[in-house]
C-alpha cells in the first residue's frame, strides 16, 4: 500500500486518479446512456489530445493532421465490421452478395485485396495500431531525418490530411466515399448498438484512455520525457551529447499516430460509422484546439478540454445553430490569448497556489524561503570580450 | 611522434560560403592530453573549425581524423559518441530543466530511443553528477532550475555536461565569457584539472586567461593559421603583431 502511494506521487497519480472517478463513476451516474455515448465519443477524441500532449506540449512538434491517424484507425475497425454485416445472406440482393454495399453499387465484383486483413478481429486489432503508425513513422522518418521542422512539418501534415480525405472520397468503391461507412452492428456477433454494449464499449474506452495516460506519464517522468523537452528548447544541445534527436521525434510521432488510431476506433464503435469528415484538416485542427483549450502540457488537463469543447459545441448547437461556430471560435481566441497554457495553466496559476494559502500558510512560506536561496548570488557581467 | 598519439588530426580542411573561404587548407594536429588555444580576430574562423569538428558545418574538402577514425561524413551524434564533447559559445543549456537533470541527460548512456525509454538513474548516474557537479562547483545547485543560474554558472554547468561524457577531446567556445575575474580564476583551474586524461581546444580572447592555461597556442587569421607555438613565442611573432596591434 506505501508502495503504492509512493508511486502514485511520484508519478502525480492524483489528478489521474481524479479524471478516472470522474469518467468511471460520476458520469455514468449522472448521466442517461445517450449522453454517456456522447461522451464516449468525445473521450475518443481525448487519445488525440493526449497524443498531442506529448508530440506538441513536450516535443514542440506541431501536427495538424492528427485526424489522418484517427481516421485510419476509425477505418480498420470499420471494415472488420462493415465485412460482419455484410455476409452472402444478408447481402443476398446484391448482384455480388456477400461484398459491403457501397462496393457492389460501385460495380465492384471482388473484395479488394487490401481488404481480406480485414475478416480477422486480431490482425483488425493489430491493424488499428500497426497502419497509423506504419504511416506516422514514414512520414515523420522522411521530414525529421531531413531536419524538416517547426511551420513547414505542420503544413505538411495538414497536406496529408487533405490527401487523404480526398483519396477516400474519391475511391468510393474501395472506401465508401464521402458517406462512409454505414449500417456497423456487431463483431462475432455481438450487437454493439444496444445500451448495454454502450456501457461496456464507455467503460472500454475510458480504460483505454487512463492506460494511454499512464504509459505518457510513464514516458514524460522518464529520460524521454526529459530529452523531449530538452530538444524542443536546445536542439543542438541534445544533438551534441550524442542523441539522433530525429529518432525521438519518430518515436513520439508514432506514439501519437498509435494513441489516435486507437481513439478511432473506439470512435467507430461508440459511434457506428466512420466518414472522411473525421479525418480531414478541419477536425485535425479541432482536435489542436481540445489540446490548446486542455493546456498542452497536460495529459489530464487535454482530456477536460477534449470534454469541454465537445459538451460546448453540443450545446451551442443545440441552442444556437447559426452561431455556435462563431462562439467556439471566440472561446478558442480567449484561450489562446487569456491563458496559453489552457485550463491546466489556470489550475497550476491560481487554483494550486489559493488551496496551498487556504491550508497550509506554514507552507508557503518554506516555498518562499527556497525560492530566495534559489536565486543566483552571482550574477555575470553579461560583457563578451571579443576584443584581444 | 607518431600518428597514433595524436587526438586530432586536421588537413587541407577548407569550406567555403558562396566562394568565401572561411577555412583555407587548414592543417591543425592536436596531441593527446594537450590544451591547445586558439586565438584571432574576429571572422578568422575559429567557430567555424569548430563546427567542422564537430559536423554542425560540412567541410567542402579536406580531412578531419579523430585517433585514425575520419570523422567527414559521420552525422554529429556520432561524432560524439566516438568521445567529442562542444561547447558552444552562448551557454547551450537546458533552462527550464533543473541543474541535476541537465547533468543526467548527459551522462552517456541510453542515448537509442529504447536505451531511453529503459534507462534508471542509478547510483552509479547520481554519483557522476555529484562528482562533476563538485568539480564544476555546482554541487550547492543540483535542484536548482537552470535558467536561474548566473551567467558564469550556465557556463560551468555546460562544462560539467560534456564532462559527464567523459570525451577525449573537449572543445570549449568562449568558456569565461561574461564571466567575473574571481570566476575567470576558477575557470582557469577548472580547465588545468580536466585537461590531464583528454586533449582540450579553448577558444578565447582574454589574453591573461590564455596564458593561464595554454600549452600551446594557435593564432588563426581569415581562414589560415598564421602562428602556432607557445604563448612566448606566439607574442614575439611579427605576423601577429600585425595582424593585431598593426590596426
Amino acid at each position: 500500500m506505501n508502495t503504492l502511494i509512493k508511486l502514485i506521487k511520484r508519478y502525480q497519480g492524483g489528478s489521474i486518479l481524479l479524471l478516472t472517478v470522474l469518467l468511471a463513476l460520476v458520469l455514468p451516474l449522472a448521466l442517461d446512456i445517450f449522453r454517456l455515448n456522447l461522451v464516449g465519443k468525445y473521450l475518443s477524441y481525448g487519445f488525440v489530445a493526449i497524443g498531442l500532449v506529448m508530440l506538441w506540449g513536450y516535443g514542440g512538434i506541431l501536427s495538424l493532421g492528427q485526424g489522418v491517424f484517427f481516421g485510419l484507425g476509425g477505418y480498420a475497425m470499420a471494415m472488420f465490421m462493415k465485412l460482419e454485416a455484410s455476409d452472402p445472406i444478408t447481402t443476398k440482393i446484391q448482384s455480388t452478395p456477400g461484398i459491403p454495399d457501397f462496393m457492389d453499387w460501385n460495380q465492384i465484383t471482388e473484395l479488394p485485396a487490401f481488404w481480406l486483413p480485414f475478416k480477422s478481429l486480431p490482425l483488425t486489432i493489430i491493424a488499428i495500431i500497426a497502419v497509423p503508425v506504419a504511416l506516422a513513422w514514414l512520414l515523420s522518418f522522411s521530414m525529421f531525418k531531413r531536419r524538416v521542422g517547426g511551420v513547414y512539418f505542420a503544413v505538411i501534415t495538414q497536406a496529408v490530411a487533405l490527401i487523404l480525405t480526398v483519396a477516400i472520397i474519391g475511391q468510393q468503391g474501395f472506401t465508401g466515399g464521402v458517406n462512409g461507412m454505414t449500417d456497423l452492428k456487431t463483431i462475432w456477433g455481438w450487437d454493439t448498438r444496444d445500451d448495454s454494449a454502450k456501457y461496456i464499449l464507455y467503460y472500454l474506452c475510458v480504460a483505454l484512455l487512463i492506460f494511454s495516460i499512464v504509459i505518457c506519464r510513464w514516458i514524460q517522468k522518464g529520460k524521454v520525457g526529459t530529452l523531449l523537452l530538452a530538444m524542443r528548447d536546445k536542439e543542438d544541445r541534445v544533438r551534441f551529447s550524442g542523441y539522433d534527436v530525429a529518432d525521438f521525434r519518430i518515436f513520439v510521432f508514432c506514439l501519437a499516430a498509435a494513441m489516435s488510431g486507437v481513439g478511432g476506433a473506439m470512435f467507430t464503435l461508440q459511434v457506428g460509422f466512420m466518414s472522411p469528415s473525421f479525418v480531414g484538416i478541419v477536425p485535425s485542427i479541432e482536435m489542436v484546439i481540445y489540446a490548446a483549450v486542455g493546456g498542452r502540457m497536460s495529459l489530464v488537463g487535454a482530456v477536460y478540454g477534449t470534454l469541454l469543447i465537445n459538451a460546448g459545441k453540443t450545446f451551442f448547437s443545440e441552442s444556437f445553430p447559426d452561431m455556435w461556430l462563431f462562439f467556439m471560435a471566440a472561446v478558442f481566441i480567449l484561450v489562446t490569448m487569456v491563458f496559453p497554457m489552457g485550463l491546466a495553466g489556470l489550475w497550476e496559476s491560481h487554483v494550486v497556489p489559493a488551496w496551498k494559502r487556504l491550508f497550509s500558510p506554514s507552507l508557503d512560506k518554506k516555498t518562499d524561503l527556497n525560492s530566495v536561496s534559489g536565486m543566483p548570488t552571482k550574477l555575470g557581467t553579461g560583457v563578451s570580450h571579443e576584443s584581444i | 611522434m607518431s600518428r597514433f598519439e595524436l587526438a586530432l588530426s586536421v588537413e587541407d580542411l577548407t569550406v567555403s560560403f558562396d566562394g568565401f573561404k572561411a577555412i583555407d587548407a587548414l592543417n591543425l594536429y592536436i596531441e593527446k592530453n594537450e590544451l591547445r588555444v586558439i586565438i584571432g580576430p574576429n571572422g578568422a574562423g575559429k567557430t567555424t573549425l569548430l563546427d567542422l569538428i564537430c559536423g554542425k558545418t560540412l567541410a567542402s574538402a579536406g580531412s578531419i581524423k579523430f585517433g585514425d577514425t575520419e570523422l567527414l561524413g559521420m552525422p554529429e551524434h556520432q561524432r560524439v559518441r566516438l568521445g567529442i564533447g562542444r561547447k558552444f559559445q552562448t551557454p547551450s543549456i537546458y533552462e527550464n530543466l533543473s541543474v541535476f537533470q541537465n547533468m543526467e541527460v548527459s551522462y552517456p548512456a541510453g542515448r537509442s530511443v529504447f536505451g531511453a525509454l529503459t534507462f534508471r538513474c542509478t547510483e552509479e548516474v547520481k554519483e557522476r553528477v555529484n562528482a562533476v557537479a563538485d568539480d564544476v562547483g555546482l554541487l550547492d545547485k543540483l535542484n536548482t532550475e537552470a535558467g536561474l543560474l548566473s551567467h558564469g554558472q550556465k557556463q560551468w554547468l555546460e562544462i560539467g555536461m560534456l564532462l559527464m561524457q567523459e570525451p577525449e577531446l573537449l572543445m570549449l567556445d568562449e568558456p569565461i565569457a561574461g564571466m567575473s575575474a574571481k570566476e575567470r580564476d576558477l575557470t582557469a583551474d577548472l580547465l588545468n584539472r580536466i585537461c590531464k586524461n583528454r586533449a582540450v581546444i579553448v577558444i578565447e580572447h582574454d589574453m591573461d586567461f590564455v596564458k593561464r592555461i595554454a600549452h600551446k597556442v594557435t593564432v588563426m587569421h581569415q581562414g589560415k593559421i598564421l602562428a602556432e607555438g607557445s604563448m612566448d613565442e606566439v607574442q614575439a611573432n611579427s605576423d601577429v603583431i600585425d595582424v593585431y596591434l598593426g590596426h
